[in-house]
């Protein structure tokens, strides 16, 4: 009986050490971090803040059912920021989103119309966000999406070719594009002020 | 205007991803033309003013506190609840083991006793001398055992019984002297042991042991065993007899 009470202890052991052996940081201390700022993206990409809400609980939900797949040492941002953009272009929203854009087209609008105003002189005398946040929101999906993670989330072009599923090559022309876009835009703005067409204003 | 193969690098600059030899050549441009200076100034301000608009939605803390209970509470519990089921799992094996070995103890610490008792019996029946003392009356055998046995005892009075005193003799239960008395009851013999109770400690000897009956009771210290092959009433009958003696 003693030994069969070994075995059985050992057994014990070996569940109990099993169920310590984790990654080395857990899913919750690499995810919760990204919390703010994942809602942000969110909220831009979608336009609304209760579908932002379900798109971010998707994500971590996601995320977290797909987290033994994740590498340990891999740009978990970049990870995670690719589920959240892969659920978000899956919803109806997004392949709404995804259907209006014009892809990287090369060769058009190269250089900015020449006006005595640029968009930087603009900021200069306005200094506020409104301008900014309006521009950004007309802009087409891939190019709003791209100028928030650069700009935004600061990221390096490497971890957006991750996030976005592209080559390095086309993120740093699709950026390229988006600022121009941006410019464009905050133009059109100052020239024909309107409202937020956002949902999800404050 | 700017000077075109160095403004197409001034993103690259300002996003960081400049690789370092090309940096420092642009920053020496840079030093030398007043457009691309400019331009840059232009675009620095267009990235932070992005940087700042950007940071535009503040998640409801409810909805952070929805999130972090759904992520926390998924992994860690769940180990938890893996402690805790494994350690029930093991403190229910315990209980089973020790359910199981106390019980088998108990078996264990009363079936030799009933054996011993069974054997002593059927030596006495197979003996040529059963008994060392023959008498049917109990006033001439509780004084045989005087001097014999470290304890005296009480006969009940058979007359009006089916019971027969057919004598008695020392005999050894569990390494303690004590006395057999054989009774009968039509062609059936009984034996009784009394044997002093701390000879024997807490083990139970009640029951049946091989296809005999045995009754087993203590009485002012002494421990009564009586065991034969007539039936349970008959048994108790002579139990009862016993228990009113005195």
């Amino acid at each position: 009986m003693y030994r069969r009470n070994k075995i059985r202890l050992r057994w014990f052991t070996l569940v109990c050490v099993s169920a310590e052996r984790l990654p080395s940081e857990s899913f919750e201390q690499l995810a919760m971090p990204l919390f703010e700022r994942l809602y942000n993206f969110a909220c831009w990409l979608t336009g609304d803040r209760a579908e932002a809400e379900d798109l971010v609980q998707e994500t971590y939900a996601k995320a977290l059912k797909g987290f033994s797949s994740f590498q340990p040492g891999t740009n978990f941002r970049a990870w995670i920021y690719r589920i959240l953009r892969n659920a978000f272009l899956n919803s109806r929203t997004g392949l709404k989103a995804a259907a209006t854009v014009p892809i990287d087209a090369d060769g058009e609008e190269k250089v900015l119309p020449s006006v005595e105003q640029t968009p930087e002189s603009i900021l200069l005398q306005r200094s506020d966000s409104a301008l900014v946040q309006q521009a950004l929101e007309q802009l087409p999906l891939p190019h709003r999406e791209i100028l928030l993670l650069c700009e935004v989330e600061e990221m390096s072009y490497q971890e957006i070719a991750t996030a976005l599923a592209i080559p390095i090559g086309t993120v740093m022309s699709r950026l390229s594009r988006a600022r121009q876009a941006l410019r464009a835009a905050m133009l059109e703005r100052k020239n024909t002020p309107k409202g937020s067409t956002m949902k999800a204003q404050l | 205007m700017t000077c075109d193969p160095w403004t197409e690098k001034l993103d690259a600059y300002l996003d960081g991803e400049l690789a370092e030899a090309d940096a420092r050549a642009l920053v020496e441009h840079l030093r030398a033309c007043p457009a691309c200076t400019a331009e840059m100034l232009n675009r620095v301000q267009l990235k932070r003013a992005v940087h700042s608009a950007g940071r535009r939605f503040t998640p409801d803390p409810a909805f952070r506190a929805r999130i972090e209970k759904n992520v926390s509470t998924h992994r860690p519990a769940s180990v938890r609840r893996l402690w805790v089921a494994a350690l029930a799992g093991c403190m229910f094996l315990i209980a089973a083991f020790l359910i199981v070995a106390l019980q088998s103890s108990q078996q264990r610490a009363a079936s030799p006793l009933l054996s011993e008792l069974a054997d002593l019996h059927v030596a006495t029946l197979a003996s040529a001398n059963p008994v060392d003392v023959v008498s049917t009356d109990r006033h001439t055998v509780k004084p045989w055992f005087e001097g014999k046995i470290p304890f005296t005892f009480d006969l009940p009075e058979l007359l009006d019984s089916p019971f027969t005193l057919v004598g008695g003799k020392v005999s050894y239960l569990h390494q303690s002297p004590g006395a057999e008395l054989i009774f009968r009851i039509r062609q059936h013999q009984i034996s009784v042991f009394i044997v002093q109770e701390r000879g024997l400690g807490k083990m139970r000897a009640e029951g049946a042991a091989n296809s005999f009956n045995v009754r087993s009771w203590t009485k002012n210290g002494l421990r009564y065993f009586v065991i034969g092959d007539v039936a349970a009433p008959d048994l108790d009958k002579l139990s009862d007899l016993l228990k009113s003696a005195g």
